[in-house]
């Protein structure tokens, strides 16, 4: 009786020393995802109903700002831009990756590290030097680019980020070339997964190329595809870093994106009230593409 | 073994034509792909050749791919007429400190998920889980507010701040902390060695190389943010190499090469570290993903 008291005693004093312990360890997280994560966040959600600038208070107002920026043609413009360069970026990067990783992946040795190297390069450089690099390569004055265009256009340089119609493919260019590595890591990955017995049973066949292609690697990197897809959607949804680069001195307006119209109504107009609504709605389709890919790979997760 | 092979040997004869066939198509996908590399590769080149070209050559229109005289003029430049040099520092300082605290505080926490029992466990799960969701894009405007608050705009702490929350970490140092076995704990325990003994001694030794791949891609992240320490910087003194290598143009006269050699400068740091560490690089992309390398 007096042992098990003592062996009682003994497990409360582990359990306390374990929940202290835990305390410990989890205390920096939680300050750290407590101040700068939930707190921000809920101060978000509640800015975004109020009319207040950026920093000071202001009156509650229900949902005015939500139903004044959604009529705000600025508001749309910036979404159909996004939605305009997730089309442009999302699809076209991810068939261009898929099509590298399958080159690079029947390279060996010092070969394939090499390949790899060149396209994997960019995607590790910040942001401003792909956007310094890339404004020297289409300057209107003496881009190499220019040769290119003056071909097109009838001896004739054109500014391509200052030509509205061409400002989204140029910039969406410079991004798949930014951020294809990226994909190309995930989608070899994806290749080296597929077992080799597969394709000598179907070359035995003398399945061809193409035939080796459609009826075993896609269905099989599917999986892949599907994650590579979600994963850059959401990035692209968040765009903001090159687009507002290759938009300064021109009409920024006319090519706007969503976080670029946050950061506007924010930083250059002082309506925090708006800027929080709207980057409520923001976080609102992220939230919900994020569930979905969240599914998506607990369903990889479980096969 | 020999009645596999011989099947094996005598079609292969018989396919021989075809074979030297594909040989001769797979040469040309090769070196397709090897052109298609140094044309990814090129742009990175011309920038590096143009940083090293006099002026007068940069806007020649000759525009040689090797330069008729090396000249450093525009580093020179750059490092007399702007604070590249406060701003490699800021860089440096902030990247570090951020990798630190991240990697610290996360294999802490993730020790604590996966090894303790204590009451919270599935709140501070979910949280993460949520964290990932939510877009740090969206919180720019709150954490302004935060960091004015504080009066933390302009300062080493107002950039780092914001950028200590990066849930991966934690999940991927989870993962592996699960995979420990329990043994080894048990062992340990029997010793009386304490928690924290366990996790710097066994759990974290045992997964140098995951903490070397988080902490190359933390320090890379850090390095190469743009759009919160654009927001918390607006004094020339304070900002980092990626911000402020945008906002300084006036000083430039023919910018060209000038503006190549602070892409340069501002680029180098990360394409050190990934050539030297190219495959934790990889190793990091891949587990941050949610794929198995």
């Amino acid at each position: 009786m007096i042992v098990a008291g003592k062996e009682a005693s003994h497990m409360l004093r582990d359990k306390r020393q374990e929940y202290l312990t835990a305390l410990i360890l989890i205390g920096p997280f939680v300050l750290i995802y407590g101040a700068l994560f939930v707190w921000p966040t809920i101060q978000m959600a509640l800015l975004s109903f109020t009319k207040a600038p950026l920093i000071g208070p202001g009156d509650w107002v229900g949902w005015d700002n939500y139903v004044k920026i959604l009529g705000h043609r600025l508001f749309h413009a910036a979404f159909w831009n996004t939605a305009y360069f997730v089309l442009l970026t999302v699809i076209p990067n991810t068939l261009v990756s898929l099509a590298i990783a399958l080159a690079v992946n029947r390279l060996k040795g010092w070969q394939q590290g090499f390949v790899l190297a060149c396209f994997f390069l960019p995607y590790i450089l910040p942001v401003s030097v792909v956007f310094l690099t890339w404004n020297w390569i289409i300057d209107v004055q003496y881009g190499l680019v220019q040769y290119v265009v003056r071909l097109f256009n009838g001896g004739q340089p054109i500014s391509l980020t200052r030509t509205i119609p061409l400002f989204m493919p140029s910039v969406a260019f410079v991004t798949i070339w930014w951020t294809l590595g990226f994909n190309v890591l995930l989608f070899i990955a994806g290749l080296r997964n597929i077992s080799p017995e597969i394709y000598e049973a179907a070359s035995l066949d003398s399945a061809g190329r193409w035939r080796q292609f459609s009826r075993i690697t896609w269905p099989l990197i599917w999986p892949v595809t599907a994650l590579v897809l979600t994963i850059q959607l959401i990035a692209q949804l968040k765009i903001f870093d090159q687009v507002y680069l290759f938009s300064i001195g021109g009409r920024q307006d006319a090519t706007i994106v969503l976080v670029q119209y946050i950061y506007k109504l924010a930083f250059q107009q002082n309506k925090g009230g708006e800027a929080a609504s709207a980057a409520m709605l923001l976080f609102g389709m992220i939230i919900i593409l994020s569930v979905l890919q969240y599914q998506l790979l607990r369903a990889r997760g479980q096969k | 073994m020999s009645a596999e092979a011989l099947p094996r040997v005598a079609e292969a004869s018989e396919r021989g034509g075809r074979d030297r066939a594909i040989d001769i198509g797979g040469l040309i996908l090769t070196i397709i792909t090897f052109a298609a590399a140094l044309a990814a590769f090129f742009p990175i080149y011309w920038a590096i050749i143009t940083s090293v070209k006099p002026d007068g050559e940069v806007i020649s229109g000759s525009n040689s791919l090797w330069p008729g005289r090396f000249s450093f003029d525009s580093y020179i430049h750059i490092w007399n007429n702007t604070n590249i040099a406060i701003w490699y520092v800021n860089s440096m300082v902030t990247s570090l400190i951020i990798t630190a605290l991240v990697i610290v505080s996360s294999a802490g926490c993730a020790y604590a998920l996966s090894q303790l029992d204590f009451p919270g466990r599935r709140v501070i799960y979910v949280l993460i889980l949520a964290c990932f969701m939510v877009p740090m894009q969206a919180l720019i405007v709150n954490h302004f507010v935060l960091m004015a608050q504080f009066k933390l705009l302009n300062s080493w702490a107002g950039i780092i701040l914001p950028q200590l929350i990066v849930p991966v970490v934690i999940i991927v140092y989870k993962q592996f902390f699960d995979s420990v076995p329990k043994e080894f704990r048990e062992a340990a325990q029997m010793d009386s060695a304490g928690h924290f003994k366990i996790l710097f001694r066994i759990y974290l030794p045992m997964n140098w190389g995951v903490t070397a791949a988080l902490a190359i891609i933390t320090f890379i992240g850090a390095w190469n943010a743009f759009l919160w320490p654009f927001l918390a910087a607006t004094g020339e003194a304070t900002m980092t190499v990626p911000v402020g290598i945008t906002q300084v143009k006036d000083a430039y006269g023919i910018v060209y090469g000038k503006q190549m050699a602070s892409a340069v400068a501002a680029g180098l740091p990360v394409a050190i570290v990934y050539l030297i560490f190219q495959r934790r690089v990889t190793q990091a992309i891949m587990l941050s993903a949610g794929v198995k390398g």
